[in-house]
């Protein structure tokens, strides 16, 4: 191998019509970006439904035809069923969320700048991560009954988590070298607070956003089931008691709706509040 | 601050006396140094590795806290620091990292000034992941020198540069110098960085002042000057290195 390397000519191998491929990709990375790409797979298994569903494979009992899906859901929305359901649901998760957002958050800035603020609230966080939301709901059931304050506390409870752990971890990852610059600078503790520690923490805010998003979403789901008068759940409930596939399927899709769009909205803050990043991803 | 005796008829930038700093039970980093700088001086401080010269520099900047130690630290109101990593905010502009903290009139004015006066004109509004290492460096300077320093602390400032950049570098500082005027002490371990550049070279060896050499080579220091190739031999040999053949050649 040694020996051809050498007797390579040296001269002259930069021919026009070589293309150096080494440019085009970068050979660690994932590659670039095809536009359209994650759709294929959703496509792929709304296709598999509508062939098993006109060849009679899938019984209508069991799902219902894709096409009946879609009758029943303009009917829905024609009667104002669904439209009124879904600013229901929309509302209560989101209420949930900016509820569980703002005190994760809260926390997260007193706990991670402050050794008494982490003592006292790093454990009782922790032990509330051990218990899932979901877990507190008869406890809470109690204590606020059925209505509208013991959804949207259940929905915060399981959203504060994920936002306090992450934003935490991104406080305390922040490179101490910037906390000396800061020092030699001269810079206030407020001016500390915005330049260095918010900033440094948002990808780590971002991240906890995802997980909270979602988790505001699973819960809504359960509450929504166990004891509501309103919203998508209910109308699935009481689908479900007639045996009406279709409107489950009606609802299921409307929460896949509303899970893509709130993750959309969030890579799209990301993407505007991280433009100082260069990542894989990115690039 | 009261001047020393037979020392300088300038009033010192920088009084260090006495200075004890220890990291471990075992032995101290710097052992009683004594160090003067007058206002306006050009030092730089060379060492091998572990000579306590980023110790003292970091004494210098107040960065050492919780260090154990004695002495006592005289320096001005006015201090700026120059790492060797350029310890731009990711996250923040390239002007609004110039005039990170900045105080007094229109600060976002004099970053620009600060800025073209470094040569990056037009890049206030890049990210700094978006300027390559040299220009880094330079946005570095700018954050420092806005703030108008009477003390310039750098510490191996152009140590991870390569050797083309570091010359522009180097005669870049030298303009900054000439134009404000700062004390400076420059922590280097290249030696004829702190020939070119310097109007006093400090060795530290084990922890206090090994030797104090007063660089007499004018405005223009060129390294074929006999001079110049003598103090570093005598430089080098303090630091216990003994010259090559390269030498003869030169």
């Amino acid at each position: 191998m040694a020996t051809t390397a050498l007797e390579a000519p040296i001269v002259g191998v930069v021919s026009e019509k070589t293309v150096d491929e080494r440019v085009v990709r970068r050979r660690l990375g994932p590659g670039p970006r095809v536009p359209g790409t994650l759709w294929i797979g959703p496509i792929l298994l709304l296709g598999l439904w509508i062939v098993a569903s006109a060849t009679g494979v899938l019984d209508p009992r069991t799902l219902s035809e894709p096409w009946v899906v879609v009758e029943t859901a303009q009917s829905l929305i024609a009667d104002g069923r669904l439209p009124e359901a879904l600013a229901t649901s929309a509302y209560r998760a989101s209420l949930g969320l900016l509820i569980g957002v703002g005190v994760g958050l809260v926390l997260a800035l007193i706990s991670g700048l402050s050794r008494v603020g982490e003592a006292l609230i790093d454990g009782p966080v922790q032990v509330k991560r051990a218990i899932p939301s979901l877990a507190l709901m008869p406890l809470l059931i109690l204590w606020l009954g059925i209505g509208e304050p013991m959804k949207v506390i259940t929905i915060a409870l399981g959203v504060l988590i994920p936002i306090y752990i992450h934003t935490h971890n991104g406080l305390r990852g922040i490179d101490s070298r910037y906390a000396e610059l800061a020092e030699t600078v001269s810079l206030s503790r407020g001016a500390f607070v915005r330049h260095v520690v918010l900033p440094g923490a948002t990808p780590g805010f971002l991240l906890g956003l995802r997980f909270a998003v979602l988790n505001a979403l699973l819960s809504l789901v359960v509450v929504e089931q166990v004891n509501a008068t309103s919203g998508i759940g209910h109308m699935i409930t009481l689908a479900s008691s007639y045996g009406q596939t279709e409107i489950i399927v009606v609802g299921l899709v409307v929460y896949a709706l509303l899970g893509l769009v709130a993750d959309g909205i969030v890579r799209i803050i990301e993407r505007k509040a991280l433009a100082w990043r260069r990542t894989l991803e990115s690039h | 601050m009261a001047t020393h005796a037979g020392e300088s008829l300038k009033e010192p930038a920088v009084r260090v006396e006495g200075l004890h700093r220890s990291f471990s039970e075992a032995g101290g980093v710097l052992n009683g140094l004594d160090l003067t700088i007058d206002s306006g001086e050009f030092v730089a401080l060379i060492g091998r590795s572990g000579s306590g010269k980023s110790t003292l520099l970091r004494a210098l900047a107040g960065l050492d806290r919780s260090v154990a130690g004695s002495g006592v630290v005289d320096v001005p109101e006015r201090v700026s620091v120059v790492f060797q990593d350029s310890r731009l905010l990711p996250w923040r502009r390239v002007l609004d990292n110039v005039v990170l903290g900045l105080s007094g009139p229109d600060p976002r004015a004099r970053g620009l000034e600060a800025l073209s006066e470094v040569g990056l004109e037009g890049r206030d509004k890049a990210w700094p992941h978006e300027l390559s290492g040299g220009e880094q460096q330079r946005a570095a300077l700018a954050r420092s020198l806005v703030r108008d320093p009477q003390l310039l602390l750098a510490d191996e400032p152009f140590g991870a540069l390569d050797a083309l950049t570091r010359i522009k570098m180097h005669k870049l500082l030298k303009k900054l110098y000439a134009a404000h005027n700062p004390a400076i002490l420059l922590v280097t371990h290249d030696v004829d960085e702190a020939i070119a550049l310097a109007d006093r070279v400090i060795v530290l060896v084990d922890g206090v002042v090994g030797s104090d050499i007063r660089i007499d080579l004018g405005a223009k220091r060129s390294p074929g000057d006999p001079r110049f190739a003598s103090l570093r031999a005598q430089l080098l040999a303090e630091l216990g290195v003994v010259e090559s053949v390269e030498e003869e050649v030169a």
